[in-house]
This record gives structure tokens, C-alpha cells and sequence, in this order.
């Protein structure tokens, strides 16, 4: 128990401290390191819950493909930065007070949470009636089943978001050479090479 | 040292004042603001898998997917927005962005 409770408290003050450089720092790319830490360490936190598959797919999703894509656009645009940073300041009390009223309405709201045992029943998945099986196991059974419809309609929305992304993105520059590979197996032979007859000493 | 319900909203809470108020700091650069949303999302997640774990309901877990789902898709779509913007452009200054209307 004592141990479970030293790896929270770890895990919490670095995503909190994560979260701080994430929003503070000077360089676009230590921001996007420091969201890579601060995600490793949701997801140790989704470990220390229980819920293994979602840690995984913390992991998996957003450090591997939101993490990396954030850090692709970082480095690739060229941006000046410093620009940007400039006048920052000057929402921070506007910013600031703002921050303080939401998370004392968050308090205010779930720090007196109790949950009464009526609650216990109404749940409409209790992992307790799948036995033995795993976390991953009993979201599968899941998602397969009773949720079928809204995994795949999750996947036809990753589909538009990428079609959506290429569309975007995708331009065709004019001047550029590059290989037609129809126009290179069209062409003919007695197009485009000719015999001639050259008269000695006249040249063609 | 129980560590209970309360103590996992107490930091998902946090991590979400966290973004909001990193939107409001960055005012003009879209990358932190795209990533103070990414936070936001997470947030979120760590509070629908807590009380999916402390009500004994799977189907918060279930939810959370769906999220991760949408947050990947918006993290994709808006920095394809970005890349296109910043090639018009040149910049990424948020406050000339209401210059595109036609």
C-alpha cells in the first residue's frame, strides 16, 4: 500500500511539473519533450489504476504518433519563435485568475466526491462479472460486442482525419522535373530516332 | 497513504487548469496551444479511466478510447492546418489568422 502510494505521489508531481515546463518553456521542442514525459506518466498513473490497455495505448498513441507528429511540424516549419514568446506575459494575470477559478470550481465540484454503494449496481460493464480475465480481455469482450458499432465508426473517423490530412497538405509544384513513366512507355521508336544519309565532308 | 478517488481528480484537474491556462499564455503560437489541448484531452482520459476503475464500470475505459481516437485525429488535422497555413504565409501568428476570411 505504502508503495502504491510513493509511486502516485511520483507520478502525479512529475506530470504536474511535466505540465508546468510543457506550457512555459522557451523552445517549441523541449514543450513537446516535456508532453512525452508528462504522457509516460498518465500512463503510469492508468497502471496504477489497473487499466493496463489504456496506458499502453497512451503510450502507443500519443507518444508515438501525437508526440512525434508535434515534433515533426516543430522542426520542420521555420519559425522564429522568439517572436512568438514575445508579450506572453501580459494574459498572465488575466490567464492566471482565470486558472484559479476553474480549478476551485473543479474542487469545489469533485473534492467532495462519494460514491454511494446504489451506484455500484447500476453499472452497465462491471468488470467484476467478467471473472478472472484481464483488463485487455474484458475491454475487448467489450468493444467487440456491445460497442461494435462505435469502434468502427472510431475508425471511420481516423480514416477522414487522414484522408482530410493528405487532401490538405498534398500540392502539385509547377517546374518540377520529375519521371512520367506513361509518357516514357509511349514512346516509339520511329518517333523519335531517325537514319539519315550524310554526304561525306558536308555534315548533316 | 489510501490513495482514493480523490486523489486522481485532484490531478486531472490540474493538468487541465494547466492547459487552459497554457492557451491563454500562448496566445500567438498554435503549437502550444494545439498541445495545451492534447493536455486537456489527457486530463479528461485520466478522469473517465479513475472513475471508470472506482465505479467498477468498464465502459468509462471504453470512452476513453473513443477519445484517444478524436484527439489523434484532431492533433492530425490541425497541424496539417498549420503546415498549410505557415506555407501561405510564413508565419504562424495566430492573430493574422482572421485575415483569411473571405
Amino acid at each position: 500500500m505504502i508503495i502504491q502510494g510513493i509511486a502516485f505521489y511520483v507520478f502525479a508531481a512529475l506530470l504536474v511539473a511535466s505540465g508546468v515546463m510543457v506550457i512555459s518553456a522557451r523552445n517549441p521542442v523541449h514543450s513537446v519533450l516535456y508532453l512525452v514525459l508528462a504522457f509516460f506518466q498518465a500512463a503510469g498513473l492508468c497502471v496504477l489504476l489497473g487499466a493496463e490497455f489504456i496506458a499502453m495505448i497512451l503510450v502507443i498513441v500519443y507518444v508515438g504518433a501525437v508526440a512525434v507528429l508535434f515534433l515533426f511540424v516543430v522542426m520542420m516549419l521555420d519559425i522564429n519563435f522568439r517572436e512568438l514568446r514575445a508579450g506572453a506575459m501580459q494574459y498572465l494575470p488575466l490567464g492566471g485568475l482565470i486558472g484559479v477559478i476553474l480549478l476551485a470550481e473543479l474542487a469545489a465540484v469533485l473534492g467532495g466526491w462519494i460514491i454511494t454503494p446504489a451506484a455500484q449496481k447500476i453499472a452497465s460493464a462491471p468488470a467484476a462479472a467478467m471473472g478472472q480475465a484481464t483488463n485487455t480481455e474484458q475491454l475487448g469482450q467489450l468493444i467487440y460486442t456491445h460497442y461494435v458499432y462505435l469502434f468502427q465508426a472510431s475508425g471511420i473517423v481516423l480514416l477522414i482525419a487522414m484522408i482530410g490530412a493528405i487532401v490538405l497538405t498534398l500540392r502539385s509544384r509547377e517546374g518540377v522535373r520529375k519521371q512520367n513513366i506513361g509518357a516514357q512507355l509511349a514512346r516509339r521508336r520511329e518517333d523519335v530516332v531517325a537514319i539519315r544519309k550524310v554526304p561525306t565532308g558536308e555534315g548533316v | 497513504m489510501d490513495i482514493g478517488l480523490g486523489h486522481y481528480l485532484t490531478v486531472s484537474a490540474i493538468i487541465f487548469t494547466l492547459g487552459v491556462l497554457g492557451i491563454f499564455l500562448n496566445r500567438k503560437n498554435v503549437i502550444i496551444i494545439l498541445m495545451s489541448i492534447e493536455m486537456m484531452l489527457l486530463a479528461v482520459n485520466l478522469n473517465l479511466v479513475s472513475f471508470s476503475v472506482f465505479l467498477n464500470d468498464l465502459v468509462g475505459q471504453v470512452f476513453s478510447m473513443i477519445i484517444l481516437t478524436v484527439a489523434a485525429a484532431e492533433a492530425a488535422i490541425g497541424l496539417a492546418i498549420l503546415v498549410v497555413y505557415f506555407r501561405n504565409r510564413g508565419s504562424i501568428r495566430v492573430e493574422d489568422i482572421n485575415l483569411m476570411r473571405g
